[in-house]
């Protein structure tokens, strides 16, 4: 990436100058412009998965994920035009329809940002998962999970190099899994955390929180590990 | 639902020497998740386990709650009693009794007869002010830490060829490295966020990694070369690297004729030490020894990290030595991507030593027997200091035996789990005159003592840890202590105030500090390269690198870019000293000790963690052909027996343990590997070795 070389460009009628390579989401904060995201983290490679960050070029068919789109020379950009906003409504709204975000402040506020309508797409099917507990650490609620894959980028090479958790499935099965859907213990997984840390629901969640949110007071909760760790033993 | 209670404490994780910035959130005096900054160095957001999931332990209902006293007080010889064996006292019955022990002892026999061992979990000012208590109230330099037992040998090492100490890169620059060794370092387990930057380096930019350690770790899957080496053998293999150096012409001359000496009188004494020969007593193929020496001879810019495979040795101290040997050669170091990179154990293992917790140093490495550094000390203190280095961690247990020592000051350590030949060690115990013990949990060492003084855990308090690249960092209170529960520096100063009293003395040589910013100050008045760093630029800035001599200052991130401390470095002749006790038909395998990634140290925190669950018992890892002449499969129980005593643990069979050689972690009291482990020295680091001896495994 060369970033000698600078680019002028006009965001939302403000003039910018960037270093060659920057994207348009990137370009925006420089003028302190906030575009929503979704999948994008910023310890994690941009992927352009969600969508929610996309933005109209002028003389541009389509709209543009600015998370991966670099600026270019002389580019006018909009980034909260009408055909903007609407995309990013019925971005939420599907996203809403077939997975509970109900548990992430975030994505509550976006809804209510841009006015995403709950009932949209009433018939469609919901991402349903039993919650796996399969560890002392966290538990995984995958029917919280939005397809992010900051986890994976987590596991693999943007954090911990530790390659536990891949995608399984295809189209509306796509889910995160382990390789051949093994209980965490049984594979490479080293309990770091590192993808509970960037998980923006609740799909991952740390057994403590997990166990108060289920009305546990802390005593309780050491106790019972405890416990199960001695019927574990017992069981062995 | 979480009541709405809930608030964010950022603060240093207290485990390893990485020093992750940690934010931890509270609810109902609770830490109920733990998670790091994504724009703070060092970790920019990573954890591992233990940081992000092993600090439940602060909240553990055995937390010492309240000053205890031995009901038998004064029965010799003293046996190692649980909490039942001691009755609660107020703090001033408690203090008021230490300190008229310490005076009694003083006053017979003098200040040596104390043996005192400060903390590498305790903060920088704690250890500041508890070296400041022994010097200049008991008047003794009889002070050392839990260092002695893991880097005393880098110390040493470092010491003789460069004049200093530290890790001499900063773990930012990892990720950017082009060619890295890494030896004796399990580092994925014992230092987790650091092993991640180091496979950032290989799988995203390219880096090429070589791994010399005699267990298959999981960082040799990311190296280009992987050399498993016998136990015992580095001096050898380390030379073999120099040797091809210099004969195929690799080594750095400019960076010879001007940075170092000793050329001449170290190049005839590599002949011995040829690949074929290396490859003969280490069991490593003399062509891959030659292609390592090769990628790290040619690199533009290669560090070498390591642990305590290399250190915890009888030979430590020249293990240090030859690494520094193939770094000078090379030049490879006192640039960026270059350096020698001895990793930290504790967390603040590199402040305790920085802050004066060692026998022959005060803060800032100035030595004890200067007269002018010393009266520097007494000038400002008002006191008449010792000249003479006192002792260090294992000869305070020799003098203990022959009775030269007669009590002992324990804060945050827990020497009867750590020390090795530990039967032996613990023996010495049952025979002081008086033991004080300060710290967070009962342990293994509270067991001897006669006072109990329960201190507070590093999410109670403020303070700063050093890390590994010694880099200041703040630690904040998160949560209220418990019970009657005091922070170490409290409680060292209210001591330390009664023993001046009780002494006599007219003046006080200082310990009214109101808070730990005040203690910093004054450490930081006598330590000219901590004189940049107060508690409100670390607030500021999040932490700051030493040396640091003026607010201007930035910090230093690498040490040694103009000159060594010693002035030019010294390369070091070396001779192969096999391992002090070999298998042999009796006890045919050699065990080596180590840690495993969920545990820390004697066990006392991670034990009472969330991460026992994960890693409840010992395990003794043996390689299969191993396990099948002794007829044992993963899961069963063995005894392991050495010289000095027997153990039993499960057994994990596993290709990590090269055949011949079984490890075992030192963690769990049950099965306390330091009862196997020998107490043979490196004659100048004094280190014991805890990675070379006999053991004989049988079936159960």
């Amino acid at each position: 990436m060369n970033k000698e070389k600078l680019i002028q460009l006009t965001i939302d009628g403000k003039e910018c100058q960037v270093p060659e390579g920057t994207t348009l989401l990137e370009a925006a904060r420089s003028l302190d412009i906030k575009i929503p995201v979704i999948c994008l983290h910023e310890a994690t490679t941009a992927e352009g998965l969600c969508r929610q960050c996309v933005v109209e070029v002028e003389g541009w068919g389509r709209l543009a994920p600015s998370c991966i789109t670099p600026a270019e020379e002389g580019q006018v950009v909009l980034t909260e035009s009408e055909r903007v906003t609407r995309t990013r409504r019925t971005i939420l709204e599907m996203l809403n329809a077939s997975v509970d975000i109900s548990q992430s402040p975030a994505l509550q506020a976006q809804m209510e940002r841009y006015d995403a309508d709950p009932e949209r797409f009433p018939g469609a099917k919901k991402r349903t998962a039993e919650i796996l507990d399969d560890n002392p650490f966290y538990i995984r609620d995958y029917s919280q999970c939005i397809l992010c894959w900051r986890c994976v980028q987590a596991c693999a090479d943007d954090m911990q190099y530790t390659y536990a958790l891949g995608i399984g499935g295809r189209g509306h099965d796509s889910h995160i899994t382990t390789f051949f859907d093994v209980p965490l213990p049984e594979t490479t997984c080293v309990f770091c955390g590192n993808c509970v840390g960037v998980c923006p629901t609740n799909a991952l969640q740390g057994k403590t929180e997990f166990l108060l949110e289920q009305g546990l007071q802390h005593n309780e909760i050491r106790a019972r590990r405890r416990q199960e760790r001695q019927n574990e033993r017992r069981s062995s | 639902m979480m009541s709405d209670a809930v608030k964010t404490v950022r603060s240093t994780c207290p485990y390893c020497g990485v020093g992750c910035q940690v934010d931890m959130q509270i609810h109902e005096n609770h830490i109920t998740r733990v998670d790091a900054p994504f724009d703070v160095a060092p970790n920019f957001g990573r954890l591992c386990t233990k940081g992000r999931y092993g600090v439940d332990f602060v909240s553990h209902p055995s937390r010492l709650t309240y000053p205890m006293i031995r009901k038998e007080l004064g029965v010799q010889p003293r046996k190692p009693v649980g909490l039942s064996g001691f009755r609660r006292a107020t703090w001033d019955e408690a203090l008021d009794l230490a300190a008229e022990k310490f005076v009694e002892i003083v006053q017979a026999n003098g200040g040596d007869a104390v043996g005192t061992f400060c903390s590498a979990k305790a903060t920088n000012e704690d250890n500041y002010l508890f070296q400041k208590f022994v010097r200049g109230v008991l008047g003794t330099n009889n002070i050392d830490h839990c260092s002695r037992l893991c880097h005393a040998a880098s110390v040493a090492g470092l010491q003789i060829t460069l004049g200093s100490s530290a890790m001499s890169n900063s773990i930012a620059e990892m990720k950017d490295l082009e060619v890295l060794l890494v030896t004796g370092s399990n580092t994925s387990e014992t230092h987790p966020v650091i092993s991640t930057f180091l496979r950032e380096a290989v799988v995203k930019n390219g880096a090429r990694l070589i791994v010399i350690d005699p267990r298959q770790i999981e960082m040799s899957q990311f190296a280009e070369y992987y050399l498993q080496l016998k136990p015992g053998t580095d001096v050898v293999l380390f030379q073999a690297l120099a040797h091809v150096i210099v004969k195929e012409g690799l080594v750095n001359q400019e960076f010879l004729d001007s940075r170092v000496e000793g050329l001449e009188e170290y190049i005839p004494t590599l002949d011995p030490f040829t690949p074929e020969y290396a490859e003969e007593i280490c069991g490593v193929p003399a062509e891959m020894i030659r292609q390592a020496a090769r990628l790290y001879g040619k690199a533009n810019a290669a560090a070498i990290y390591w642990g305590m495979g290399i250190s915890q040795s009888s030979h430590g101290t020249d293990n240090a030595i030859s690494l520094a040997n193939l770094a000078l050669l090379t030049g490879h170091i006192g640039r960026p991507g270059t350096g020698l990179n001895p990793l930290r154990g504790q967390n603040n293992v590199q402040g305790c030593s920085d802050s004066g917790g060692l026998p022959n140093v005060y803060p800032g490495y100035q030595p004890v027997n200067e007269p002018e550094v010393r009266g520097k000390f007494e000038e400002f203190w008002g006191v008449s200091l010792d000249p003479e280095p006192g002792l260090t961690t294992m000869e305070m247990v020799d003098a203990a035996e022959q009775g030269s020592i007669k009590g002992y000051y324990v804060m945050g350590e827990n020497p009867m789990m750590s020390e090795p030949d530990l039967l032996h060690a613990r023996h010495v115990m049952e025979n002081l005159e008086f033991v004080l013990y300060q710290d967070i949990f009962m342990n293994e060492t509270g067991e001897y003592a006669d006072i109990i003084l329960p201190a507070v855990s590093f999410a109670e308090k403020d303070g700063t840890f050093t890390n590994s690249d010694r880099r200041v960092q703040l630690i904040r209170p998160a949560i209220h202590s418990p019970g009657e529960s005091r922070p170490d520096w409290e409680i060292i100063q209210d001591l330390a105030l009664r023993v001046e009293e009780k002494l006599g003395r007219d003046k006080s040589v200082g310990f009214s500090f109101a808070a730990p910013s005040e203690i910093w100050d004054e450490m930081a008045q006598l330590t000219p390269p901590f004189q940049g760093i107060n508690h409100q630029r670390i607030e500021k800035e999040d932490g700051v690198h030493w040396p640091c001599p003026t607010p201007e200052h930035p910090g230093t991130p690498y040490l040694f870019s103009e000159t060594f401390p010693r002035g030019k470095g010294k390369l070091t002749s070396l001779v192969y000293r096999p391992s002090v006790e070999l298998p042999d038909k009796e006890f045919p395998l050699i065990l080596s000790t180590g840690r495993v990634l969920y545990h820390w140290h004697g066990g006392t925190m991670t034990r009472r963690s969330k991460l026992d669950d994960i890693y409840p018992e010992a395990l003794v890892e043996i390689h299969p052909a191993d396990a099948n002449n002794i007829g044992v499969d993963s899961g069963e129980w063995v005894k392991v027996r050495s010289r000095r005593g027997e153990i039993e643990s499960k057994v994990l069979v596993t290709r990590r343990s090269p055949q011949g050689t079984v490890f075992m972690p030192f963690h769990f009291v049950e099965a306390a590997a330091n009862i196997l482990t020998l107490d043979a020295r490196d004659p100048q680091a004094k280190i014991p070795d805890y990675k070379v001896c006999a053991v004989v495994v049988e079936k159960r």
